[in-house]
């Protein structure tokens, strides 16, 4: 029997190993220095929150992974030996493979600023950066959070439910403006400090102060000098590929990969974080380290080794995210600015916490996106629009069978309506109630 | 008090959160030390509810107003009220006892036929003018039912105020209790009519059928008649109906004086319930078991009372009644039901016992427009929705694989989708999907 080993249990390392299992009668081995099972990172807040407990973060429970055959291996991989095909495991074990599957994840990005190796200083993406925070969480008064994105909005909102006072530097003009158009990024900043958080836009980390080796105060580059107890660096992933780097695996940023995920090596894949596409998509990045992306490599990896050919195709972008109160959805392509050959469709509640934005060609009207703030549109209605290049004004007229905030929620088409009517003078006539067997209906159509 | 297991960790009761708090204990002390020394005034009973009252608002509004609207989870699992430790064990020792009390030993809360004694016969004016009977320890604990399902549901409409489908249900809740399950029946029985909780129908009313029940329809003329008529049109008609239209949660999350208790009052403890597969198998044999049960015991009953015999198959039909009140009724539904909220979460009852909602959780399961759908590939595999699933359904295992969700249990209060950071649930009512169904 094959033996196929996977490092990293993550959403990548897991799926795989799974699909695997259903595919074929592999041996598989999955290991992790991290965890003794697959958990959902992106939960781990909840838990520092009280939401849930560790254990709630993992999808499925302990004896899953036994009664599918699927061998889950508490270990580290300290060295490989791609000619012998042959891992070399922390405790001693060398372990040999058919089949070696890197999902290796990333690491988060530190600042080679001074103090950046003090005490209290962290990241946030590995379970024992959530157990560090926990354990020094109690002697935590005031707590920095370096960076504007996914990450650092979590942070806050963990420290913030600890009472603990949060101040949030951003390099840019607005909050996550790197990836969200201005209106956006705008609300987002308005509801952090709605929420009674700090937050410095346009400020940098200079240098982070300790005393006795324990951060105690930052410096930005604005002259501030802030005092705090914790420093939560928020500033992007990397892939985790340190111990790849002095080997025959070709490497860049991240592990490079052809189209069925395989690497320069035989028998050797990458996926999730750690795999750098060497020909993505049009449009989307070499690198994507988020979950959703993950999740569908390990999937494709399986079936494609079980001998189903597949190439990967990431399909529509799409992501998700919850900024404190704030939902946000995307479909498709949202960029941060417009040109002359896109344009967008903007509605903001009056409340200033729900926007629907629905980006188009303007040569064609063809919609290309959408960016949902406070408000849940159907993911398949989205890409079903997307892909077949629907014109603005149809998907408008039908844009109720994409609701998908719960029964007996504000109805916003018609406000939508009235928006393009003050932008281009034109009415629209609602076609669709948004009733599921219709939306059962376009979609089968 | 401690109620913080880790000096930094929340809920952080404010200064005005403890003082309703203590408000609340030192009522449900001042009760039973009033009633142990048998003391008695007109005050005591409407001095007791509003306090009790004052309390729970007041502490709703500390800990609910100060915070945007949005979901407030934040520390459930680190209070011990909510994590099983020392207050919910205290708690459930209290609920427990009372209920033991109210149905083995009513004369211990002053319950007397001969005229009532302390707690009982505090709410003696209140019942004098409802139905001009004193009271009777039904009658009180009716009365704490519904403060409880309305103080609580006032507690669950701030907490979820920013959710229109959360606030509409539990105001229907709140209006069914008040109106069906506690003024209408008293009233009536002012009237002189029969005694009916309307919307309570068999087999979760379980004497609907006795002997004693259908006497007293046959003999209160039309109005008798009319109840009779309208408790089988809920059964064969109109539940079915409903339950095909709009799934099981009509009934389970919108309208049941249990199941609006445990909405309500038993909110705090939704995460208690046990998601393992094998409480789903346990689940299953259970209900099913109870509803069998009830069929029997009900099916015998009726057999008795139309040929007079006592027994079937040598069992006596009376004594197989008794002891499903005793068992079914009594114990499980109330003491352990209720009791054990804190320790086992919100809906025990409702998922291990309740054989009404056996029987609609079957209509669901084969026969319902009702599902839950999932939003495309956006789960994030985060457990929010499993664990505040009060029935204990792994919700996530299906919203993981982009999976509708067609559960007998579910009883559709919507928590799942309302706690989901992802915008991944929505309860759905659409044409049935016959070959998914069997």
């Amino acid at each position: 029997m094959p033996r196929t080993v996977i490092i990293g249990n993550g959403i990548a390392g897991s799926t795989c190993a799974r699909w695997l299992r259903k595919l074929c009668d592999d041996e598989i081995i999955l290991i992790s220095d991290e965890s003794d099972a697959f958990f959902s990172r992106t939960g781990m807040m909840y838990v520092y929150m009280g939401h849930l407990r560790w254990k709630d973060l993992e999808p499925y429970e302990p004896w899953f992974w036994k009664k599918n055959r699927i061998h889950c291996v508490h270990d580290r991989v300290i060295a490989f030996d791609f000619q012998m095909q042959t891992l070399q495991l922390d405790q001693g074990k060398m372990l040999a493979y058919d089949r070696l599957i890197l999902a290796l994840g990333s690491l988060p990005n530190r600042l080679e600023i001074p103090g950046d190796h003090l005490d209290g200083v962290t990241g946030f993406y590995h379970k024992q950066d959530l157990e560090y925070i926990e354990r020094i969480s109690p002697s935590v008064k005031q707590a920095i959070v370096v960076g504007g994105g996914l990450i650092g909005i979590e942070l806050a909102e963990m420290f913030h439910s600890r009472n603990i006072e949060v101040r949030i530097l951003v390099r840019e003009k607005a909050y996550w403006n790197a990836v969200l158009p201005h209106e956006e990024a705008q609300m987002i900043s308005r509801h952090i400090r709605q929420k009674g958080i700090h937050l410095d836009l346009e400020t940098n980390l200079q240098a982070i102060h300790g005393q006795n080796g324990v951060v105690e105060s930052i410096t930005t580059d604005q002259e501030n000098r802030w005092p705090c107890q914790l420093v939560g660096l928020a500033i992007g992933v990397r892939p985790n590929i340190d111990l790849c780097k002095q080997t025959d695996l070709e490497t860049d940023r991240g592990i490079l990969v052809d189209d069925f995920l395989q690497t320069n090596l035989p028998n050797v894949y990458a996926i999730g974080d750690c795999a750098q596409l060497r020909n993505p998509s049009i449009g989307r990045k070499a690198i994507e380290a988020i979950w959703y992306s993950g999740k569908k490599m390990g999937e494709c990896l399986a079936s494609h080794l079980a001998g189903q050919n597949q190439t990967y195709s990431p399909g529509i972008w799409f992501n998700s995210a919850k900024f404190f109160d704030i939902e946000y959805q995307v479909y498709g392509w949202v960029p941060k600015q417009f040109d002359h050959q896109t344009d967008a469709l903007y509605w903001e509640h009056a409340n200033g916490q729900k926007s629907i934005r629905i980006v188009f060609d303007v040569s064609s009207k063809a919609v290309l996106g959408f960016n949902l703030m406070g408000i849940r549109f159907r993911q398949e209605v989205c890409e079903k629009w997307i892909s077949t290049a629907t014109c603005l004004e149809d998907v408008l007229a039908s844009i109720r069978l994409a609701f998908f905030d719960p029964e007996f929620y504000p109805d916003h088409a018609k406000a939508l309506y009235a928006c393009y009517a003050k932008k281009t003078g034109r009415s629209i006539h609602a076609s669709a109630s948004g009733k599921l067997n219709e939306v059962l209906r376009f979609l089968k159509s | 008090m401690k109620f913080t297991h880790h000096p930094s960790r929340p809920p952080h009761l404010s200064y005005l959160e403890k003082c309703f708090m203590g408000l609340g204990c030192f009522t449900l002390l001042m009760i039973v030390g009033m009633h142990a020394l048998n003391l008695d005034s007109k005050f005591i009973a409407p001095a007791a509810v509003l306090m009790i009252s004052a309390s729970v608002m007041g502490f709703t509004w500390q800990r609910f107003t100060h915070s945007s609207p949005g979901i407030q989870n934040n520390g459930v699992w680190f209070s011990s009220l909510t994590n099983r430790k020392e207050w919910a064990i205290l708690t459930t020792v209290s609920i427990s006892t009372f209920y033991t009390l109210l149905y083995w030993w009513p004369e211990l809360l002053g319950y007397h036929a001969e005229g009532n004694t302390g707690f009982v016969a505090w709410f003696d004016p209140l019942s004098m003018l409802l139905k001009k009977q004193p009271a009777s320890q039904w009658f009180v604990y009716g009365l704490f039912y519904t403060l409880a399902i309305l103080l609580f549901g006032f507690r669950f409409i701030v907490k979820y105020r920013h959710s229109a489908y959360q606030v509409r249900r539990t105001l229907s809740v709140m209006l069914f209790q008040l109106l069906f399950a506690f003024l209408l029946p008293e009233f009536m029985l002012r009237m002189n009519l029969p005694y009916a909780d309307l919307k309570n129908m068999w087999p979760l009313n379980y004497y609907f059928f006795d002997g004693w029940h259908l006497d007293l329809l046959s003999t209160k003329g039309i109005a008798g008649w009319s109840i009779l008529a309208f408790g089988l049109l809920m059964i064969f008609v109109i539940s079915p109906a409903l339950t095909y239209f709009y799934g099981k949660r009509w009934y389970c999350s919108w309208v049941c004086g249990c199941g609006g208790l445990a909405e309500t009052a038993g909110d705090s403890f939704r995460h208690l319930s046990d998601k393992s597969l094998r409480a789903w198998k346990i689940e299953r044999w259970l209900i099913y078991s109870i509803l069998l049960l009830a069929m029997v015991m009900t099916g015998g009953v009726l057999y008795s009372y139309f040929t007079g015999h006592i027994h079937l198959l040598g069992i006596s039909t009376q004594s197989l009644r008794a002891w499903y009140g005793f068992f079914i009724g009594a114990a499980f539904s109330g003491v352990i039901g209720v009791g054990f909220y804190p320790l086992l979460g919100s809906r025990i009852w409702c998922r291990f016992g309740c054989p009404m909602a056996a029987v609609l959780g079957i209509q669901q399961r084969f026969f319902s427009r009702f599902r839950i759908t999932t939003n495309g590939g956006q789960c994030i595999s985060c457990g929010n929705c499993s664990t505040y699933c009060e029935m204990g359904i792994d919700v996530r295992a299906y919203a993981q694989k982009g999976e509708n969700i067609v559960r007998a249990s579910c009883v559709g209060c919507g928590i799942c989708s309302a706690v989901c950071p992802r915008g991944v649930l929505k309860l759905e009512n659409g044409s049935v999907d016959w070959k998914n169904r069997i």
